[in-house]
């Protein structure tokens, strides 16, 4: 049973760490039909940004979350300016050309600071465990948890309750009426873009003291993140989080009945057959393109 | 680090045009080297997945070709390194092998890290009877007469480890590993240790190589109370799985980590703090204390910069070197083939940074075996180092088969 409880946990621990990897990941798609095969970069750049900036600048990984976001998401605007803008009408050419990007933003990152894996210290306020029973919790994991459940809350107010988020839903539903209505759907996209770069750069500089940063670090990270994406439903915020929650938990289960590896193709099996009986994932949302 | 990498990058294209240029320099202090330089290849990843670990080995093993040339060279003739990028894919390294040995005349490359590349290698180094420097610790069960084995086999790494940590820690072994070849090998040849000093596995789990998420695999050794973690989990993983145990605060004075794969390389990326008081067996620390060591590890740091570490891989991709040139000393310079340095090679005693090596008749080397215990400094303090040499056994776990110099011979 204590076994059964921390399973748990690590499950929910995985599904906040998918969640914020794959909101960024849902909201360009689901605003925008791109799917942004670069978004494991920006994950991997916001990595490096926190430890440039815990490096050179001191700063560490909370306070240093506020500007990895702008960072990262600027990055996003300028490629969204550059590259994805002109390409809307092409879906095709947008994966080829995010896949092409993210390819250079690797490349970069391994000539400019080097391939080795980077050492990134944890914040000191949330070192150390919390015991309730049986069930031993990693304070950081707990934070990690309750972030992403604020990130997303977050979102659904950005969505739904600010003028931006009227305007890009309007724009989802029927971009030429809404610009019909004077709504700039250009800058809509840009912006939309860079916040869900932007979050993939938190995503980054999240899971630095847990994971190894590395150059490559996006590319395993992105799979899952469109794992969940697809299974959630795409573009639905609450079909992100539950697939989210769903795929840690099952990955968590799995593993501790069988083991990693096997654990890893029964998610991955139990994806397909979910695929072949909801194909529109969990939470398909109506929109007319 | 990123100069390195362009200069790889642009070899890799322009092969020929951008290596000629060291020997081109030379020649003009020595007219007489002109086309009677010795052409040796150098076959590591700059570039992809392993390029992490391999251009280190690629620094080291270059060090010591300049450090050769500078010394005037062998027989008064400069060895001249030609550079090839595989760029971490196995089929690039058989066909860049192919091109060194056939194209470039090579009479040795050295190369690899990973064992998948040196078995792409091997078929082409067999078949144009060349001679291929392998620097890496490895699984064993390989007895190539055309491969001269650098690193560590199982029984060379555990031995002596085994019997120390059941007696310091207990007799309850938790194995985590990666899935693939070598941790298991490794494991396979633990057990019959564990069999004959009285230990058990508590659990053996292989997770997905580049696996990052080890809070399962801390759950489980949580609940299991091993009394040893033995690990051969690789690179990235290792660092993930490091930072995560640390995170999860399980005490490495009653549960510590025993590796065979962890070096100075990923205790840098864990941080000193998350690595302290684990344990890894090795032939080589950094921190080892001969003058060959401290001559080493002072160039390297001269020219690769003062953060730069050296590991027990790059020290043998260095010392390689050395035994290359001691094999081509004892051969007439007129006539100079791969299998004759071979020949020349085998019983070669050397002063490597570990110690005095020697090269057995089956190809592989006699190493010294040290226990290391990490400090927060990032290096390893040394608590037990064998008092003799280690004979490389590579069919160590299987009875009845044993490289010799003849080659696998089977009971």
């Amino acid at each position: 049973m204590d076994v059964i409880a921390n399973q748990l946990f690590a499950g929910l621990s995985m599904a906040s760490i998918l969640l914020m990897i794959a909101l960024g990941l849902a909201i360009i798609y689901g605003a925008m039909g791109v799917i942004n095969l670069a978004h494991g970069e920006f994950v991997m750049l916001g990595a490096y940004a926190t430890w440039a900036l815990q490096t050179f600048w001191g700063i560490g990984i909370l306070p240093a979350l506020p500007l990895v976001f702008l960072a990262v998401a600027v990055v996003g605007w300028v490629i969204e300016k550059a590259v994805v803008q002109k390409l809307y009408h092409r879906p095709l050419d947008t994966i080829l050309a995010t896949w092409g990007i993210g390819i250079i933003l690797q490349q970069a990152v391994r000539l400019g600071i080097g391939a080795e894996s980077r050492f990134v210290r944890g914040p000191d306020l949330l070192s150390g465990n919390t015991q309730i029973g049986p069930l031993i919790m990693s304070n950081y994991r707990m934070f990690v948890i309750v972030f992403s459940v604020a990130v997303l809350y977050g979102t659904w107010l950005l969505m739904t309750r600010t003028e931006f988020g009227m305007k890009l839903r309007a724009v989802i539903q029927n971009r030429g009426i809404s610009e019909c209505y004077g709504i700039e759907a250009k800058r809509i996209y840009s912006f939309t873009f860079a916040y869900g770069a932007g979050l993939a750069g938190v995503a980054g500089a999240l899971i630095t003291p847990l994971f190894s940063t590395i150059p490559t670090m996006g590319t395993g990270l992105v799979v899952d993140a469109f794992l969940v994406v697809i299974v959630g439903g795409l573009g639905s915020l609450i079909g992100a989080a539950s697939a989210a929650v769903l795929i840690g938990e099952a990955t968590a289960l799995f593993s501790l009945v069988i083991n990693d590896t096997l654990g890893r193709i029964a998610v991955l099996a139990g994806i397909i057959l979910l695929i072949r009986f909801r194909p529109r994932g969990l939470f398909p949302t109506e929109t007319r393109r | 680090m990123k100069r390195r990498d362009f200069l790889g990058g642009v070899g890799a294209v322009g092969a020929t045009g951008a290596l000629a240029a060291p020997s081109l320099l030379t020649m003009t202090g020595r007219a007489m080297a002109q086309g009677n330089d010795i052409p040796v290849g150098l076959l590591f990843s700059l570039t992809g997945a392993v390029a992490v670990v391999e251009s280190t080995l690629h620094d080291a093993a270059l060090m010591a070709i300049e450090e050769i040339n500078a010394e005037g060279g062998v027989h008064g003739r400069q060895l001249r390194p030609i550079i090839e990028d595989p760029a971490s894919d196995p089929a690039t390294y058989a066909d860049r092998a192919r091109r060194l040995m056939i194209r470039d005349k090579c009479v040795s490359v050295f190369g690899s890290y990973t064992s998948a590349s040196r078995q792409a290698v091997l078929p082409v180094t067999e078949q144009r009877k060349n001679l291929y420097w392998y620097p890496t610790l490895y699984e064993g069960r390989e007895c190539s007469r055309n491969v001269m084995y650098g690193g560590a086999v199982p029984n060379q790494q555990q031995d002596d480890l085994i019997p120390w940590a059941i007696e310091n820690f207990g007799p309850r072994f938790f194995m985590i590993g990666n899935n693939y070849v070598y941790p298991k090998e490794e494991n396979n040849y633990c057990k019959t240790l564990l069999e004959e000093y009285g230990g058990e596995v508590v659990n053996e789990e292989y997770v997905p190589l580049g696996h990052s998420d080890f809070s399962s695999v801390i759950n489980r050794i949580r609940s299991e109370q091993p009394d040893v973690i033995f690990a051969t989990v690789v690179g990235d993983s290792d660092v993930a799985f490091a930072r995560q145990y640390h995170a999860a605060e399980l005490d490495p004075a009653k549960m510590p980590v025993v590796s065979l794969t962890r070096s100075e390389v990923e205790v840098k990326a864990i941080g000193g703090e998350a690595a302290a008081g684990h344990f890894s067996s090795a032939p080589y620390f950094m921190g080892h204390n001969t003058p060959e060591n401290e001559k080493f590890v002072e160039a390297y740091k001269a020219r690769y910069g003062a953060d730069t570490v050296t590991h027990f891989v790059s020290e043998a991709a260095y010392f390689q070197v050395y035994q290359f040139k001691a094999a081509l000393e004892k051969l007439d310079p007129g006539n100079i083939t791969p299998e004759a340095i071979r020949d020349a090679a085998v019983g070669l005693t050397l002063n490597a940074p570990q110690g005095e090596v020697l090269i057995d008749e089956n190809l592989h080397t006699h190493l010294w075996s040290k226990i290391g215990q990490w400090q927060a400094n990032g290096q390893a303090e040394v608590l037990v180092e064998s008092s003799e040499r280690i004979a490389p056994k590579p069919y160590a776990a299987y009875d009845g088969q044993s490289c010799t110099g003849e080659g696998l011979v089977k009971a």
